[in-house]
């Protein structure tokens, strides 16, 4: 079994576009774009692969944050940036096809924005 | 110019056994511009691990997908035992590649049953389909489930394979070898399906790259993306070549699937051979504390779970990017310039896969 290796560098959201140019300036793919809240804060990650060799980039934003999009430098990035509005709220200015909350059709609306699990509860896997 | 229509196209329609919907916009029968839209089944499986703790939620992780489950499965306990350190027995690592692959066989045969009625050829949907029986009895003879096995979890597998079935199921995938030899010729040589299928939706190398294509459709367009290069479970110690075709038409994305059935039975061959004995799982303590990207190639192609945990019994967060969602980008570019009768049978050659998409 072999594990990658993998690297996550967090910058600020002013480096976001000059640093995904970059990317692909080097040739890297786009993997994925993934939002994931922690505490109050949601951290959005930007992930490249090259030769298998995968690379993930990190901004921390607030729910009020305006993230430019990068669907201007990767075409295809525009399906992450609308889920990332759909299920947490986050703004993403300038996608090349923005669906304005309709991607997803969700009963409760940025559903991912709030966390509904019980805190602290101790792992009972001992 | 002449005036433009607008063709709703899904979220119901013959071909679509999931729902998608394209907005095809027309210039007589030539698609001009398309866009796309999902949201029909989201259905949140993602949020559960605030409410499931992570072993438990193996279970959930695998119904993302009815099709390609297992594979879900084993990307998730991937990941989990990265983030722990969990030294996983060699024989458990052999046994999730052996049903990796049984998986993609059972996946590949469906879509070749669904590509061949999607284009009319009713008795070769319903052979690839009776082939596909025996890849699913060798999976609920070995897993007890068909389509959902629940035999991975964390620190191994459930359930060993004696090495006499092991024997079996390798003279049994010979024997199929043969009549999927068969099936294979009539993708591979009949002259109507690659009249039908060569040069039409055409993606390019640079294109399938750039826009995030993965699995059959960015090994249809030249690019020799396949995650299990990158060796992970037993794939370290396989030699395999992933199966590559260059024209970018939908007529390369179906030889992909097609070759790649005989690439898993000779993988499945090679772990049989060099499987060792020994237990198939080790007790797991704690929870995981911290994060990773955990790949993996399935039937479609690369999917990405990410896994945040901070020690507690639920993670904080999971994040499944499956390979249709990232196929949706190169579906919109391949699809503009076809004709509307083509629409179709481009669309199936990503074989999408929409619950999975939207988990």
């Amino acid at each position: 079994m072999t594990f990658e290796q993998q690297t996550t560098i967090p910058i600020e959201i002013g480096e976001l576009l000059p640093r995904v140019e970059q990317f692909k300036k080097e040739g890297n793919r786009l993997v994925q774009i993934g939002c994931a809240k922690v505490g109050d804060l949601f951290e959005i990650n930007y992930s490249f692969d090259k030769d298998f060799v995968f690379q993930n980039v990190r901004i921390t934003v607030t729910q009020d944050t305006k993230v430019p999009s990068i669907s201007g430098i990767y075409w295809g990035a525009f399906v992450y940036e609308n889920e990332i509005f759909d299920l947490y709220g986050i703004t993403v200015t300038g996608i090349n096809i923005d669906f304005k909350g309709t991607f997803y059709k969700t009963a409760v609306k940025h559903a991912f924005s709030v966390t509904t699990g019980k805190e602290d509860n101790p792992c009972l896997n001992k | 110019m002449s005036k433009q229509v607008i063709i709703p196209f899904g979220p119901q329609h013959p071909v679509l056994p999931e729902p998608i919907h394209l907005d095809l916009v027309l210039e007589d029968e030539t698609v001009v511009d398309v866009i796309p839209s999902i949201g029909y089944v989201h259905r949140g499986l993602e949020k559960l691990v605030e409410k499931r703790e992570y072993t438990e939620y193996v279970f959930i992780a695998e119904r993302i997908c009815g099709i390609c489950s297992f594979i879900h499965s084993l990307t998730y306990v991937n990941g989990i035992e990265q983030i722990m350190k969990i030294e996983v027995p060699e024989r458990a690592h052999y046994l999730r590649t052996i049903w990796s692959e049984y998986s993609r066989m059972h996946s590949h045969l469906l879509w070749l049953g669904l590509f061949a009625d999607g284009m009319g050829f009713e008795s070769v949907f319903m052979n690839a389909w009776r082939l596909r029986e025996h890849i699913l009895d060798d999976l609920e003879a070995t897993t007890g489930g068909r389509v959902i096995q629940g035999v991975c979890k964390v620190g191994g597998v459930r359930r060993d394979i004696t090495n006499e079935k092991l024997d079996e199921m390798v003279k049994g995938l010979k024997e199929l070898e043969r009549e999927l030899q068969k099936l294979n010729n009539v993708f591979l040589y009949d002259k109507s399906i690659s009249s039908r299928l060569k040069g039409v939706g055409v993606l390019n190398k640079e294109d399938a790259y750039y826009l995030g294509a993965c699995g059959p459709t960015a090994r249809g367009s030249g690019l020799e993306i396949d995650l299990r290069s990158t060796g992970y479970s037993a794939y370290d110690r396989i030699n395999f070549k992933p199966v590559v075709e260059t024209a970018g038409d939908c007529y390369a994305r179906c030889v992909v699937r097609s070759k790649e059935l005989f690439t898993s039975i000779d993988i499945i061959e090679q772990c049989v051979k060099k499987i060792p004995d020994g237990p198939v799982d080790v007790k797991v303590t704690g929870a995981p504390n911290g994060e990773y990207f955990s790949r993996a190639e399935q039937p479609r192609g690369e999917v990405v779970h990410y896994i945040k945990a901070d020690g507690k019994k639920n993670l904080v967060r999971h994040r499944v990017r499956t390979p249709t969602f990232t196929n949706i980008p190169p579906l919109v570019k391949l699809l503009k310039g076809v004709e509307l009768a083509d629409v179709p049978v481009v669309v199936l050659t990503i074989d999408p896969c929409i619950g999975c998409a939207e988990r």
